[in-house]
């Protein structure tokens, strides 16, 4: 039984097209996060998994049981804003019980919901507070404490951090991971953060243009994206996309770029499928957290390269080096002392490539 | 050399306070220029209405009344007890406020729930429906008062208080959903979304979550649409005569029929007496009206 289950989903709003036959699944007590820039429906989904968007084709599953045209509030989900919501004329206490009082809940028992949770989120000293009379990060926890009391199959968190500061961020990022593990409650996050998507999700699906790129673990989205839009999106700086062609001869397989004549060897590279590649245009792919200034292991590629620009932020630099007129970005602790202007040696970690189609810019 | 300098920057100085002390006085100087520019016809009115009929006739518009004496106010606002032709105030004020109170509630509430599904349940074809209703703050009285007497006739609420009441709401429903709805666009959706996943329905969100933070708008509509509607003559001469009329209209036949003498002083009262009740809502909610109408939005 999957508690969330999303089959051949569609949704236009006049004649844009926001989502494209979304499948996507989730197994119990998981920890989804959808992930992309701003536009590619990934809103749009979560808010459809709420009830609160129709649906123009497809259906939503939630245990087994088809609520596509469910109202929200018997979906048995919670929700959590961006914006926080907390409706401004309730104090604290009001605002957590709202939910409860609506579905005619006793009021022994929303007391005892209530302070189990007003305990557990540190908020049960604010409950006679105004939502304007509380901190961010207070704010947050209010809105978390209003979810939590409805005991919900799924919670739907809609870029609920975007509104805190840098430090505050970092640190309702950690409870929430830790509210997930003591909970185990299966979530469904919205974020257009990769580094609070790698932190929070036991699943990823990274979503552009309405339609899901690559729905995996987050180990599998940064090691082995399956195409160059997963492969740019994830990491900062981003992946060294190279443009270049592959040469096979006498089964050696080997990368070369335009106006080079450096043979980049990759053997070892685990290709989909093997046929066809002699004179195939690809980019290939490295980050530049697995280029080196020096050798760390026997496979690693030796290659020079010209230094062009060093960006200094405190723990580390990135350097960018010139690779026959294309830009090749690396990441080096700062302590490091590399001269622009210069070819320096660098290695290149061939255990960590990733090879796309220049064509259909798919992972071959 | 710096010495130089210091001191010339000290003549600037000196130079740029004097400039600015002349012009802080000029400031006030215009200020209380406007200021007795827009008393001196309220003067004028109190004043005269405290004065008796020979005073008047001897003194100057602006000479200061020999006492306290109230007697042109109750004329004005009781008559003289005498039957045929004396037109007095207080039956009118009545209607006025019978006709006022409705007339406000509802064309506050409908703009409330306009302007709250506008925004919040938005549909197909809204903004047709918005910019149909903004058409509506443009149409000129004039212009609907013969529509509006047939709809009345066939209605059988012509020359009533109802009558008025239902002119008074529809014309007011315009401007009443302009208020709310750009007041509702500046609270975010989320709040609404987040009510409905908690199962509040329509109304539980207008009434428990939208309204209770509504204050200064209701306060900016109850203001402006009571001025509209206790100042409005052109809809009452229209729609009401005799009984029914409400009190702008009163204030009119009375101040023309007088028979022989023009009663200056009754007058004055009688139209200080029809304007106290909007001078008061001012006075009661005015620091709302300024506030509403400029912040507009509530945060958190």
């Amino acid at each position: 039984m999957k508690t969330l289950k999303i089959e051949e989903l569609s949704k236009n709003f006049g004649s844009t097209e926001v989502l494209r036959k979304i499948n996507l699944e989730i197994d119990e007590g998981n920890f989804l996060v959808l992930l992309g820039p701003s536009g590619c429906g990934k809103s749009t989904l979560l808010n459809i998994i709420a009830g609160l968007e129709t649906i123009n084709e497809g259906n939503v599953h939630i245990d087994d049981y088809n609520v596509s045209k469910v109202e929200p509030k018997d979906r048995n989900i919670a929700m959590v804003f961006q914006s926080y919501a907390l409706y401004p004329s309730m104090n604290v206490r009001e605002n957590m019980i709202f939910g409860l009082k609506q579905a005619k809940v006793s009021k022994e028992k929303i007391e005892e919901q209530l302070e189990k949770v007003s305990k557990f989120l540190q908020v049960d000293a604010l409950l006679e507070r105004k939502p304007s009379q509380l901190s961010g990060g207070q704010r947050q926890r209010v809105a978390i404490g209003r979810a939590l009391v409805r005991e919900p199959r799924i919670f739907l968190f809609d870029e609920p951090l975007s509104n805190l500061d840098a430090k505050l961020r970092v640190e309702m990022r950690r409870e929430i991971k830790k509210l997930h593990q003591q909970l185990k409650t299966t979530v469904v996050y919205v974020t257009h953060d990769q580094t609070e998507a790698m932190s929070l999700g036991t699943n990823i699906a990274i979503m552009n243009h309405g339609v899901i790129q690559q729905n995996d673990t987050p180990e599998n989205i940064y090691n082995k994206p399956s195409n160059t839009f997963v492969a740019d999106f994830i990491g900062s700086p981003s992946m060294n996309l190279i443009k270049g062609n592959l040469k096979e001869s006498s089964n050696k397989v080997s990368f070369v770029t335009h106006g080079s004549n450096i043979e980049i060897p990759i053997n070892g590279y685990d290709f989909k499928e093997k046929s066809n590649l002699d004179n195939k245009e690809v980019f290939f792919g490295i980050r530049p957290e697995h280029i080196f200034f020096k050798k760390s292991n026997e496979e690693d590629f030796e290659i020079n390269l010209r230094a062009d620009l060093s960006e200094y932020i405190g723990h580390e630099q990135i350097m960018t080096f010139n690779f026959e007129n294309q830009e090749v970005l690396a990441k080096f602790p700062s302590t490091v002392k590399i001269d622009l202007s210069k070819n320096t040696k660098l290695f290149f970690d061939l255990t960590q490539i990733s090879l796309f189609d220049a064509k259909t810019e798919e992972r071959i | 050399m710096q010495d130089k300098a210091h001191s010339s920057y000290k003549q600037l100085e000196q130079k740029s306070k004097y400039t600015n002390m002349f012009l802080r006085w000029f400031l006030y100087f215009v200020l209380v220029i406007f200021a007795l520019y827009f008393i001196f016809p309220l003067y004028v009115m109190v004043v005269t209405s405290l004065k008796t009929m020979e005073e008047i006739r001897q003194g100057t518009l602006l000479t200061w009344p020999s006492g306290l004496n109230f007697d042109s106010w109750l004329v004005a606002w009781g008559g003289r007890g005498y039957g045929a032709g004396d037109t007095f105030l207080k039956p009118y004020f009545w209607n006025s406020i019978k006709m006022v109170v409705p007339a406000v509630f509802f064309s506050t509430f409908i703009g409330a729930m306009a302007g709250y599904v506008l925004t919040k349940w938005r549909f197909k074809g809204d903004k047709w429906v918005f910019l149909f209703l903004l058409f509506g703050c443009f149409i000129p009285y004039q212009a609907i008062l013969l529509p509006m007497a047939r709809t009345l006739g066939v209605l059988g609420i012509s020359n009533s208080v109802i009558g008025l009441v239902l002119v008074h709401t529809v014309y007011g429903i315009p401007f009443t959903t302009l208020f709310f709805r750009n007041f509702y666009v500046s609270i975010p959706s989320e709040l609404v979304k987040a009510a409905r996943i908690d199962g509040a329905g329509f109304f539980k969100i207008f009434f428990k979550i939208l309204l209770p933070v509504s204050t200064p708008i209701i306060v900016v509509t109850i203001i402006w649409q009571f001025t509209q509607i206790w100042n409005d003559f052109l809809f009452g001469s229209t729609f009401s005569f005799g009984e029914a009329a409400p009190i702008q209209v009163a204030l009119n036949n009375m101040v023309l029929s007088s028979t022989s003498v023009k009663e200056y002083n009754v007058d004055m009262a009688s139209a200080i007496i029809a304007g106290i009740p909007t001078l008061i809502v001012y006075v009661l909610a005015g620091k709302y009206f300024i506030r509403g109408l400029t912040s507009g939005a509530v945060k958190g």
